[in-house]
């Protein structure tokens, strides 16, 4: 091991972890919306909404990620001439979008299954006692029904979160350059792997370790009913609520 | 509108009237045409065994059940119901939520939001429904916690307490919408044994406010000395009704003189 070449890998590498992360982030932001979206097509009990959002999912978690980036990026581009027409080629060209939109696809897909079991998990006769107060619709599922299953829902999803920015490396093979594709153009100029994917693998660790910090934190927070009552009732909070 | 009662009204119209209430699940006839009226100010207790229907009943008043014929009406207004391809619904969604607001549910197994402190389920209602004032809510709420005896626990979440205080709270969350008419579905239930009586006090004392009140109990001392009408169902009719010293006193159906003696 080359510990001084090491350090010259990770300095190269770390170059890349904005762009890493900023695939994740946006991808997962706008895959949890398409999420959403897509387990309330499923628990609509209308066919026509149910069965595309069961096919979506279907397909988009039965085929590799990798595959969906290169039909994407590549496979696309023999349709230029369409999406030129249709203005859409300004966006399928580039590839940080292509790997945007193959990402947010695919988390959407994960994301709807963890959404919906979450959903389907809010005991009913919490629901019924807020319809039997007066609640319904957006109201009952805003104070009610969304907050329990986003609860439930967490664990999950963390996992998904994690699962997306290691997802994210694959973007190095439609020319983005995150930290895998600075590690693979690294290793074409110098030929010494083993170092670099070292470092590499380090890089991702760090960031899902601080990842995972910050979910549990969430968790903590969102989930006072699941922990010891405070043993003495602190008397200053009793002053304004 | 601020309580739904007009004054003049209220001296005639009941409370609560349910008029030939029919209800099936499936090929099932829970409820055979029943009826009842409950004027202000009644604590009426709905005795039966199991699978009589008295819960069903109960649960149709605020359209937690949709019946499949018969009316209710609550303080004069009919809940219109409409035919759809799977049964009876509601006509108006809006009315239906507007009388819920005015209809109170105490449930036998509690059912306070889990992610909300005891402080916030009782507020809930009257901020995100009722839309009334924030700091009036939570100013009313205190007193409710301590009328309920549970002020203490205002900031603990429901898992925290004891059956008989998650009881106390959901009374103090039904109080908490000012209703006209409180439901307890067998309130006392899912206690233990030792707990139940902190909750019969509460349901007592509520009883001596004035409060219009339909209980479903198992609790034949609340019935016999709390209430001033007893309904005992059987089969999804009505068996036998009266006040209780008379229902007690002298049943006329064979079948509630075998239900009250083997409920001691």
């Amino acid at each position: 091991m080359d510990f001084a070449f090491m350090q010259e890998a990770f300095l190269r590498l770390i170059a890349g972890v904005p762009l890493t992360l900023n695939l994740a982030f946006t991808s997962i932001a706008f895959g949890a919306i398409f999420a959403m979206l897509l387990a309330l097509m499923r628990m609509s009990n209308i066919k026509v909404l149910d069965w595309p959002a069961q096919a979506y999912v279907f397909v988009f978690r039965g085929t590799p990620l990798l595959v969906q980036i290169f039909l994407i990026y590549y496979g696309l581009g023999q349709f230029r001439p369409t999406l030129d027409a249709l203005g859409l080629w300004g966006f399928f060209r580039e590839p940080y979008w292509c790997a945007v939109l193959a990402l947010t696809m695919n988390t959407a897909a994960y994301g709807s299954e963890i959404i919906r079991g979450g959903l389907q998990a809010v005991p009913h006769h919490q629901v019924e006692a807020a319809r039997a107060c007066g609640m319904s619709g957006f109201l009952l599922f805003r104070r009610i029904i969304f907050p329990i299953a986003v609860r439930q829902a967490l664990p999950a999803y963390g996992s998904e979160i994690i699962l997306m920015v290691k997802a994210t490396s694959l973007a190095s093979v439609i020319t983005m350059m995150e930290v895998t594709g600075l590690a693979a153009k690294m290793i074409s100029q110098t030929f010494r792997a083993v170092e670099v994917f070292v470092v590499a693998g380090v890089i991702y660790l760090v960031m899902n370790f601080i990842i995972t910090r910050i979910i549990m934190a969430i968790e903590w927070w969102l989930s006072p009913h699941l922990r010891r009552p405070p043993a003495i009732e602190p008397r200053l909070e009793a002053a304004h609520v | 509108m601020s309580n739904g009662v007009l004054p003049l009204s209220s001296q005639t119209v009941p409370a609560v009237s349910i008029s030939n209430l029919r209800k099936n699940f499936g090929p099932l006839e829970v409820l055979k045409g029943v009826s009842l009226s409950a004027n202000e100010g009644d604590v009426i207790s709905i005795l039966g065994a199991s699978g009589s229907g008295k819960s069903t009943m109960l649960r149709c008043i605020n359209m937690l059940e949709v019946p499949d014929g018969g009316d209710i009406t609550i303080g004069g207004e009919t809940i219109r119901l409409k035919k759809s391809r799977k049964g009876m619904m509601p006509e108006d969604q809006h009315q239906v939520d507007r009388i819920r607001s005015r209809v109170a549910m105490v449930f036998q197994s509690f059912n306070l939001w889990s992610h909300m402190t005891i402080l916030e389920n009782v507020i809930e209602a009257p901020v995100h429904v009722q839309k009334r004032p924030k700091a009036e809510c939570i100013a009313e709420a205190e007193e409710l916690l301590a009328k309920v005896g549970i002020a203490d626990k205002r900031n603990q979440y429901p898992s925290h307490l004891s059956g008989g205080q998650q009881q106390r709270a959901a009374i103090a969350r039904a109080l908490a919408m000012r209703p006209d008419v409180m439901l307890f579905d067998e309130p006392t239930s899912a206690l233990d044994p030792e707990l139940v009586g902190e909750v019969l006090r509460v349901m007592r004392s509520l009883a001596e406010e004035g409060r219009t009140m339909l209980v479903v109990t198992h609790e034949m001392g609340f019935a016999r000395d709390v209430s001033n009408r007893v309904v005992f169902l059987h089969k999804g009719v009505v068996e036998e009704e009266g006040p209780p010293a008379e229902v007690f006193g002298a049943p006329k159906s064979e079948r509630f003189k075998q239900f009250i003696s083997t409920h001691r």
